[in-house]
């Protein structure tokens, strides 16, 4: 049913509409309020902040449109809300709760005098009476591509996406043709942002070549990375974003079925996925047919059950064959044979987001941004001891402290930055003196870390190296999937010998023991979860080989993280009498009041789970933690006789 | 198929099954022959089961085999190979603490103790009274929230062991005044 208009006629219908839709919205006489509401923010409280809203509006008499909108990535700020009040610009407020949503009514939209700078981030648009989010260094520093409408659109609604040119790319990809496409992402060299970095365009073309009657593409957004979730944030936020990059990579491969394997963990992003495909479908955006050309896509969606390993592509297809997630040796490569012999691409959700803006901007504009070898932006999640944690899209080719410092705002609470971990479960620990590595695909690799799927969580002088690397080798020991025995068992050594480390219970030889084990993994296992599952052992060892050492020899955990090796006492010089802010907070009631009426911990029953620290009011700031728990000071601790404590009650 | 299943089984395994494992089981053979009798529909499958039921029963396995054609140890194989299933019922609030890098680094173990402690129970049980049950995850994707727990679908930020304190009390609160509004209905 080949027609006579082109694909972009056959878009501008649907844009104009899209468009005409979203103006009236703008220009609404009535304000708009916008809540980032995807899984973050509603962990932070975004639904409670919208009954807020809406409690308070109708208490007001003011009419106004809530809307949901995705994640700006500005995690730290959440819940986030955007207020478009007529006669001022959209404005950005940050940590809106349901108190502050009511006083936001009352005071900005029912008087209209007090935009309540208190928390107010800043406008979006320029504005003399308002700093903008440009004047901050987050914003500045940061290069947004792919994220560009993550929080800023309606994910619900295809209209939004429509109006700021979405789905543009594929109608000029249909107009130009499938070798167009593969052309400019192959020139644009646009590396597979799942972690390992092979270029999409050249995957693609393996599998254009090969002659079979069904190709299959796969989105890959099985995100099973502890401490990365941009791949969610996307599929939430910009969910049209995906399924166009995945309609030009099947029209490149000549593919006429596409599956999107979605975590199952990831409730929220299945349903705005599933919406979206449905949307697209009945514009023709996807389906028989798309936008009048004679290129077809029939898109699904697969709910993955859980399994690191089928992050693998040999094990995604097992999994998706009901079988178990096992890797197979390659050679033949998915591109060639994959699911049930067809050849299959497997992108990750950041690679297909790009695609767009390739062919929108063509591959020069690409290779402009970042590095030679790596173009284009990273996402990574940097999270932990950072003072603006968060989604951050940079250039590729700037470094870990710009990343770290610039952007994110440095390490929290003053204190020093010991190591940053980058690549999750398969990257490494690097430590402060690297922070002028570069980041992209190879220059990470050199030093040991990966790229990964862009998960950095920055770690400061408390955090232990020996027990990080014992967290991932714990973790990739439970998703190791058991074919190769080099991993099913090595990094079951691995564990257990960080573990008896951790308590205090290392042996001389077990510092070369672990380095031994790790080579030996990395060169016996099949899949890169094997291969690549020592590297946080292999990195702590290489860069904080004084901390194995302090465990193994002085039974010490200099960041005193390891709980066996630390114990907390209370300084009675600090502790102020009368104060049981500690005594409260402890939740095997172990602090006793002792016999001048000052506090101590019973050793017996304490866990160590620091709470008193945080209870201790500043101005005191008596409880003390020390490792190795020898060095407790005996301070004449005397519990407070029975007959004394029923007097001070009375 | 229940019928059938329940012939195959000997004495000393059909008395195991208690009337809720039953209902369960009813419910799964209801609910099997609208399912393609395909291999492919094997974890969409069980995936089905434990949405609705809250887990799978160890006898489903062996009719979802049955209706699949394959064999149970290769259903069993697939079931205990993803961390999505689970094989017991879940509690009415299920507690998920969250063990990502940036939770575990600020503490999330200390979290799931807590937990353990105070509810008297390990992870992945149940609590007798089926009120509570506790897991730990590898990651929610709230990182920048850490540590994260998530109880039924409400995950909570900057969990501290107090808080840990405030989240049960609320519940049981909340049980209180249902409780309560329930009595004073029926007067």
């Amino acid at each position: 049913m080949k027609s006579n208009k082109s694909p972009e006629e056959y878009l501008k219908e649907h844009a104009d509409e899209a468009r005409a839709a979203v103006t009236a919205l703008k220009n609404s006489s009535n304000p708009v309020i916008y809540v980032g509401a995807a899984t973050c923010g509603r962990a932070a409280g975004a639904l409670e902040t919208i009954a807020g809203f809406e409690t308070a509006l109708e208490e007001n008499g003011i009419t106004a449109e809530i809307r949901k909108v995705g994640c700006l990535g500005h995690c730290y700020a959440e819940p986030l809300v955007i207020i478009q009040n007529p006669g001022f610009p959209p404005l950005l407020y940050q940590k809106i709760g349901a108190g502050e949503a009511g006083i936001l009514v009352r005071s900005f939209l029912k008087d209209g005098s007090d935009p309540c700078y208190e928390y107010l981030i800043g406008a979006l648009e320029a504005d003399e009476n308002f700093p903008t989010l440009m004047d901050y260094p987050r914003y500045l520093y940061e290069k947004r591509v792919v994220m560009a409408h993550c929080g800023l659109i309606d994910p619900a609604e295809i209209d939004h996406y429509l109006a700021v040119g979405g789905y543009e790319s594929l109608a000029s990809g249909l107009k130009k043709g499938s070798e167009w496409v593969l052309e400019e992402v192959k020139s644009a060299n646009l590396r597979g942002r799942g972690g390992a970095g092979f270029p999409a365009g050249r995957k693609w073309e393996i599998a254009r070549q090969v002659e079979a009657e069904e190709k299959l593409l796969i989105c890959n957004g099985d995100e099973g990375d502890p401490g990365a979730y941009m791949d969610r944030t996307l599929l939430e936020s910009n969910p049209h974003q995906v399924l166009e990059g995945l309609a030009l990579a099947a029209l490149a491969v000549g593919a006429e079925k596409a599956l999107l394997y979605i975590r199952a963990e990831y409730p929220l992003a299945v349903k705005v996925m599933e919406s979206a495909i449905s949307q697209a479908e009945s514009k023709n955006l996807l389906g028989a047919n798309i936008l009048g050309s004679d290129f077809s896509l029939a898109v699904s969606v697969f709910q993955g059950s859980g399994a690191f390993v089928c992050g693998e592509e040999t094990a995604l297809i097992e999994s998706l064959s009901g079988r178990r997630g096992m890797p197979k040796l390659r050679p033949p490569y998915p591109a060639v044979s994959g699911f049930a012999g067809r050849p299959t691409i497997i992108n990750n959700v950041k690679t297909l987001s790009t695609v767009p803006s390739i062919i929108k901007n063509g591959a020069a504009w690409f290779l402009d941004i970042g590095t030679p070898d790596s173009p284009g932006t990273a996402i990574f999640s940097v999270v932990g001891e950072v003072e603006y944690p968060g989604l951050v899209e940079v250039p590729m080719g700037v470094t870990l402290e710009h990343l770290v410092v610039d952007v994110c705002g440095g390490i929290k609470n003053g204190k020093e930055l010991k190591a940053v971990q980058i690549g999750g479960p398969s990257g490494g620990c690097l430590p402060a003196s690297l922070m002028d590595t570069i980041i992209d695909f190879d220059s990470l690799r050199s030093v040991g870390a990966m790229m990964g799927s862009g998960g950095l969580v920055v770690m400061n002088e408390d955090t232990c190296m020996v027990e990080v690397a014992r967290y991932f080798t714990d973790f990739t020991q439970g998703e190791s999937c058991g074919k190769c025995t080099f991993c099913r068992i090595g990094t079951r050594h691995l564990r257990e010998i960080l573990h008896s480390i951790t308590i205090g219970e290392g042996l001389p030889g077990d510092i070369n023991d672990l380095t031994e084990i790790s080579e030996a993994v990395v060169a016996g296992s099949l899949c890169s979860l094997g291969k690549t599952a020592p590297n946080p052992v292999l990195t702590t060892l290489r860069f904080f080989r004084d901390e194995y050492v302090a465990h193994v020899e002085g039974k010490c955990c200099p960041a005193r993280m390891c709980r066996t090796l630390t114990a907390f006492y209370i300084d009675l010089e600090a502790c102020a009498r009368g104060c049981d802010a500690c005594v409260a907070c402890c939740p095997t009631e172990s602090i006793f009041t002792t016999s001048n009426r000052k506090k101590a911990i019973d050793q017996e029953k304490c866990v160590k789970c620091g709470e008193c620290v945080y209870a201790c009011p500043p101005e005191y700031d008596a409880v003390r933690r020390v490792s190795p728990p020898e060095l407790i000071p005996d301070q004449g601790v005397e519990p407070l006789p029975e007959n004394e404590k029923e007097e001070s009650e009375a | 198929m229940l019928n059938k299943l329940l012939a195959s089984l000997d004495e000393s395994e059909r008395a195991a099954v208690d009337d809720e494992e039953y209902a369960v089981l009813k419910a799964v053979a209801a609910e099997l022959p609208s399912v393609k009798r395909d291999v492919l529909e094997l974890i969409p499958t069980l995936q089905l089961i434990q949405t609705k039921h809250g887990y799978l029963p160890r006898l489903a396995l062996r009719m979802v085999a049955d209706h699949l054609g394959t064999t149970v140890s290769k259903v069993y194989g697939i079931a205990t190979f993803y961390n999505q299933f689970r094989f017991n019922p879940p509690g009415r609030n299920p507690i998920k603490v969250c063990l990502g890098t940036a939770c575990h680094v600020k503490g999330g173990e200390i979290i799931l103790e807590n937990f353990e402690r105070r509810l008297g129970i390990k992870e992945n049980e149940t609590s007798e009274d089926r009120e509570y049950s506790l897991e730990r995850v590898a990651c929610i994707g709230c990182c920048a929230l850490a540590p994260a727990v998530v109880v039924g679908e409400k995950v909570e930020a900057y969990v501290t062991p107090s808080k840990v304190e405030g989240i049960i009390t609320e519940i049981e609160v909340r049980k209180e005044m249902a409780a309560r509004e329930q009595k004073k209905d029926e007067e």
